[in-house]
């Protein structure tokens, strides 16, 4: 397998689990849009976590800023896969965004909510996943190589 | 055409990504509910048909519909408690049980809360009914967990075994469903504060605790 290929087959997977934490932050965000916070798909802690001061930022759910973060990560890895190098360049800062952002949504939950929402902790899965197939993704100057 | 694919690829997701955002908004948003007047709480007259946590007299009534399997509601049950304290003496709180279908062990637990009303002890089996919701909900024989909850509530078993088969405790479960069923309600926890439902911005802590110090404003204007 060449290089090249070994990259689009990663920007490929990279696009797949990018659908998924899409579809997770849609649903938190209609969640935070409803003000189902109290339910939340029978998460006991989800009122504590969604229902925060943290939840949102200048009244907007931190959520929303999520399905954005996981399109743009979308968008960057089809792009990419197709051969399109200004989305390989813009994916990686992306990622490493949404990466940071994770951390500390899981710092809140696990020390300041003390509560833990299971569809944040599906979504942070979701960022470190795309986070490894980046730092996976063989150096630019290997490609021509290949 | 491949170059144009991933344009495609991507403005199908963007597409699907809104649809089925707006199809889950309008299947989850919330239907403002209002109790009808002939129906609404009073004051402390009530008191003998309903369960009361806080201050029989408050001048605001946070009306709940739970069902004791549902995992949201006991996780609520405890941010209630506390709500109860932080308003003292200005809140009331009101338990309806609101057993779901769904919930295999729901209605016996309601019967149980109410057998153990019978004795002077509901609001003890409703909080030990949610703590313990991990295990009873799990447990092959609810009745024998039930029944050691009685006894370590202090309450008289045998009485409490009648009780909990005995026609005045389902009639209590059943007057509590239809009354929420005549409001429309369709899932728990559901909470009314001042006979009227929460809004969708009302769903919080922060909100819940706008909504009752608007009450708390409302009534005392009306003073």
């Amino acid at each position: 397998m060449t290089v090249s290929r070994f990259r689009n087959i990663l920007y490929t997977v990279a696009a797949i689990v990018s659908l998924a934490g899409l579809a997770d932050a849609t649903y938190l965000t209609v969640q935070a849009l409803t003000g189902e916070t109290l339910g939340c798909g029978g998460s006991p802690d989800c009122f504590r976590v969604l229902g925060s001061s943290y939840a949102r930022v200048g009244g907007i759910p931190v959520a929303l800023f999520g399905v954005l973060a996981y399109f743009s990560a979308f968008a960057f890895a089809t792009f990419a896969a197709f051969g399109y190098a200004r989305a390989r360049l813009l994916l990686i800062p992306t990622i490493g965004a949404m990466f940071l952002a994770t951390l500390w949504l899981l710092y809140v939950q696990a020390f300041l909510l003390h509560a833990y929402c299971r569809y944040c902790l599906f979504s942070a899965a979701i960022t470190f996943l795309l986070a490894g197939l980046v730092i996976a993704l063989p150096p630019e100057r290997d490609a021509s190589g290949a | 055409m491949k170059r144009y694919l991933p344009f495609i690829i991507v403005g199908v997701i963007a597409l699907a990504t809104l649809g089925s955002g707006a199809i889950l908004y309008r299947a989850k948003r919330p239907q403002l509910l209002a109790i009808p007047e002939n129906k609404m709480l009073s004051g402390k007259s009530d008191a003998e048909s309903m369960h009361v946590r806080g201050n029989p007299d408050a001048p605001v009534t946070l009306e709940e519909f739970g069902d004791f399997q549902c995992p949201p509601c006991g996780s609520f049950a405890g941010f209630i408690d506390g709500l109860v304290k932080e308003y003292d003496p200005h809140l009331r709180v009101v338990f309806r049980n609101f057993p779901l279908k769904v919930h295999e062990h729901a209605r016996e637990a309601a019967l149980a809360a109410e057998a153990a009303g019978l004795q002077g002890h509901f609001w003890e089996m409703h909080d030990v009914l949610y703590r313990e919701q991990m295990v009873w909900t799990k447990a092959p024989n609810v009745r024998e967990l039930f029944d050691s909850y009685a006894a370590t509530i202090g309450l008289n078993v045998d009485q409490f075994r009648k009780d909990l088969d005995g026609e005045k405790v389902k009639a209590r479960v059943d007057s509590d469903q239809e009354r929420g069923h005549s409001f429309g309600i369709e899932k728990t926890p559901t909470i009314f504060i001042n006979n009227r439902s929460l809004g969708s911005s009302d769903r919080t802590p922060e909100g819940l605790r706008a909504t009752i110090d608007a009450a708390l404003k409302a009534k005392a204007a009306t003073k």
